[in-house]
């Protein structure tokens, strides 16, 4: 698949270095024509960076950018192909709603009854009809945002750059704001870069996720896959709840493996060819939806916990079970489903392709191993 | 009858009571500023107003009030000394201006330290006497001084330059002494600018030039416009730099007033030329609120 496709931007070993601090490293990444593309990692993981190093606010220290096939590098701002929707909206406050979104065109010359047109054009894109005399300081947070799309959107860009835009918003407007964005990125087929540390934004709208960790690309894959998926054990913790094990690896057939925890054995089943060591020690992963509890003993499973607490969260409820260990698993069951009772003392189990294994390595020499494969 | 008389009365009383209500906690509060703002700024502006329709005979002030105060202030010569003034405060405000936005610009995105270093330097000698600080000019300046040795010295002229006691040693001073007039409120406006919107500016194409002009200018507009206020009104008035740079050659309004008062003892007719100031300054002011100035960036109010 990914043959066919025109990458449209590219990064290749990018490095992005403030001083001593190394805040990216040996970044590779491709971006493809139309695709929305989510860079997702708590603050400080060098996402903004990487997108400001895209837009050209921010030097690369070492490495390529190309756009369009074209290197990037020594380019300012305005003479990339790309737009920019800030974080703060970053709208001129001294001029109005139509002079904001006029601002490219009037700066590339173009006529003014073509402005005209596309500027209400995107007003009707972006549904604010009528605002055009109005100014930013009389619009809510909401309306802002679309005026900054708006803004960078009539520029007919190839690539539309996001930094954290409903950053700002509430939660119910950024839900309906994540349904609209994704609507119009398809609507318009434009490439869409957007940042974000929220994971649930990330996995509602991205056709791809790369996951940052400390300025290295841990994952990127489509949101079910680093879900089901997660490849390192950083992912696993940041992308939803997870019940983190450490293991040893006890006997391996083929995709069977079986595994020691701390607690009892269990089992696991790979979803590709990976190849363990005898002891060798490695991370297995359980999502709180998948994990299972029986009365009586299941074959392969020996692990025992007592039901601590419950939390009813709508229609999910969320039970927490403390393991021999004392380390706390979370088992989420759905309202009407079988759920274990307080004090209760259960044998905890999994389908073996539900647990993901991981290879207990830092990051660092995980992507490196991903490059030379 | 009786019955109105009688409501009309109830209501009096309430009334009256309203207004002790309302107004003795209010008078509380405000008495202080009031007391000050009365005995400050209105009795001394009422004096000047009343000594402006009176006249003298010389020796002291007859209380007759007359008009012919005004008509002298129409007198050919004290208009050429208007225009003088007018042109020397406008050249000052433009050259402050010119030199100082770039200062207050640099200023105002430089690294901490750095910003507080360049504060420091603007500030110290505004702390000075400002006496002081224009005779130091004059040591620099004068034929004998600094920069004419300097000059002959290096062989670059023969005879001292002509510098000291001319419009632009005045127009030097002026500016000199009014820079952080100019350069504070521009750079408080240029400090609060949002970077983000240069960059967004830069990122919808608008280069280096462009984005200066479509967007940090009018964005800083309200600190230029401050700070001419702040350096164009005091520039009419400061008659000492003329008479220190200027040798009392160049007279403007300031020096008039200075003259009427100290050396003619014309009080009723220096109090007239400063009504005029204060009149032309208050035009001045209300055309920049009309235009939407904010009285609070000239730090007054």
């Amino acid at each position: 698949m990914t043959g066919e496709r025109k990458a449209i931007v590219e990064l290749i070993k990018v490095n992005k270095k403030y001083g001593e601090n190394h805040v990216v490293h040996d970044f590779n990444l491709k971006i493809y024509e139309g695709e929305f593309l989510t860079l997702l990692g708590p603050s400080g993981c060098g996402k903004t960076t990487l997108l400001r190093m895209i837009g050209g606010f921010e030097d690369v220290t070492d490495g390529q950018i190309l756009i369009e096939g074209e290197n990037v590098e020594s380019k300012e701002p305005f003479e990339r192909n790309v737009n920019t929707v800030f974080q703060s909206y970053a709208l001129f406050p001294h001029l109005n709603i139509f002079q904001n979104i006029a601002f490219g065109l009037r700066m590339k010359k173009i006529p003014k009854a073509e402005i005209k047109s596309r500027v209400q054009e995107m007003l009707e894109l972006v549904q604010l009809n009528g605002y055009d005399k109005r100014y930013p300081g009389q619009l809510s947070g909401g309306q802002k945002q679309r005026v900054a799309i708006a803004r960078a959107l009539i520029n007919r860009p190839k690539v539309l750059l996001l930094d954290e835009p409903l950053g700002a918003l509430d939660l119910k407007l950024r839900k309906e704001m994540q349904l609209e964005l994704k609507k119009l990125q398809r609507k318009l087929g434009i490439t869409f870069i957007y940042v974000t540390h929220d994971q649930e934004e990330a996995l509602t709208m991205s056709d791809r996720i790369a996951v940052l960790n400390q300025g290295y690309l841990d994952q990127i894959d489509t949101p079910m896959e680093i879900y089901e998926r997660p490849k390192t054990k950083f992912v696993a913790d940041f992308i939803g709840e997870s019940n983190i094990f450490e293991a040893t690896i006890n006997e391996q057939k083929g995709k069977d493996i079986k595994i020691a925890l701390e607690v009892g054995e269990a089992l696991a089943r790979l979803d590709k060819e990976m190849f363990f060591a005898d002891g060798e020690i490695v991370y297995a992963c359980v999502r709180p939806e998948k994990l299972k509890f029986s009365k009586t003993k299941i074959e392969g499973f020996n692990i025992q916990g007592l039901v601590k607490e419950q939390i009813y969260v709508g229609n999910i409820i969320k039970s927490n079970i403390v393991i021999g260990n004392g380390q706390t698993l979370k088992l989420s069951r759905m309202d009407a489903d079988e759920i274990p009772l307080i004090g209760e003392l259960v044998n905890i189990y999994w389908e073996p392709e539900d647990a993901v294994i991981m290879k207990s390595r830092d990051h660092l020499i995980y992507s490196a191993i991903d490059r030379w494969i | 009858m009786k019955g109105i008389s009688l409501m009309k009365n109830i209501s009096f009383v309430k009334k009256r009571h309203l207004f002790l209500k309302k107004a003795i906690p209010l008078l509380a509060t405000i008495s202080p500023v009031t007391i000050w703002l009365l005995l400050l700024v209105a009795a001394p502006l009422s004096y000047v107003f009343y000594l402006s329709f009176l006249s003298t005979d010389g020796y002291k002030l007859i209380y007759k009030l007359t008009i012919s105060n005004y008509r002298e202030l129409l007198n050919p010569i004290y208009l050429e000394i208007y225009k003088n003034s007018f042109i020397l405060a406008l050249l000052t405000t433009i050259v402050g201006i010119l030199l100082g936005y770039p200062f207050a610009y640099h200023m105002a995105r430089a690294a901490r330290n750095k910003k507080a270093l360049m504060m420091l330097l603007l500030m110290i000698p505004f702390w000075t006497n400002s006496l002081i600080r224009l005779n130091g000019w004059k040591t620099i300046l004068g034929k004998t001084g600094v920069l004419n040795t300097l000059l002959i010295k290096l062989n670059l002229i023969n005879a001292p330059l002509e510098i000291l006691y001319t419009k632009g040693a005045v127009l030097l001073g002026m500016v000199y002494i009014l820079f952080p007039y100019m350069v504070l409120p521009i750079f408080a406006s240029i400090d609060k600018l949002d970077f983000s919107l240069l960059e967004a500016a830069g990122d919808l194409g608008a280069n280096s030039i462009k984005t200066f002009l479509h967007v940090t200018l009018p964005l800083t507009a309200p600190g230029i416009f401050s700070g001419t206020i702040l350096v164009f009104i005091p520039s009419l008035g400061y008659f000492f730099v003329s008479d220190i740079m200027g040798g009392g050659k160049s007279q403007l309004i300031g020096n008039l007033i200075e003259n009427q008062f100290k050396a003619a003892n014309n009080w009723p007719l220096g109090a007239a030329f400063s009504v005029l100031l204060i009149i032309s300054i208050l035009i001045l002011v209300s055309i920049y609120k009309r235009t939407g100035g904010d009285m609070k960036n000239l730090g007054v109010v």
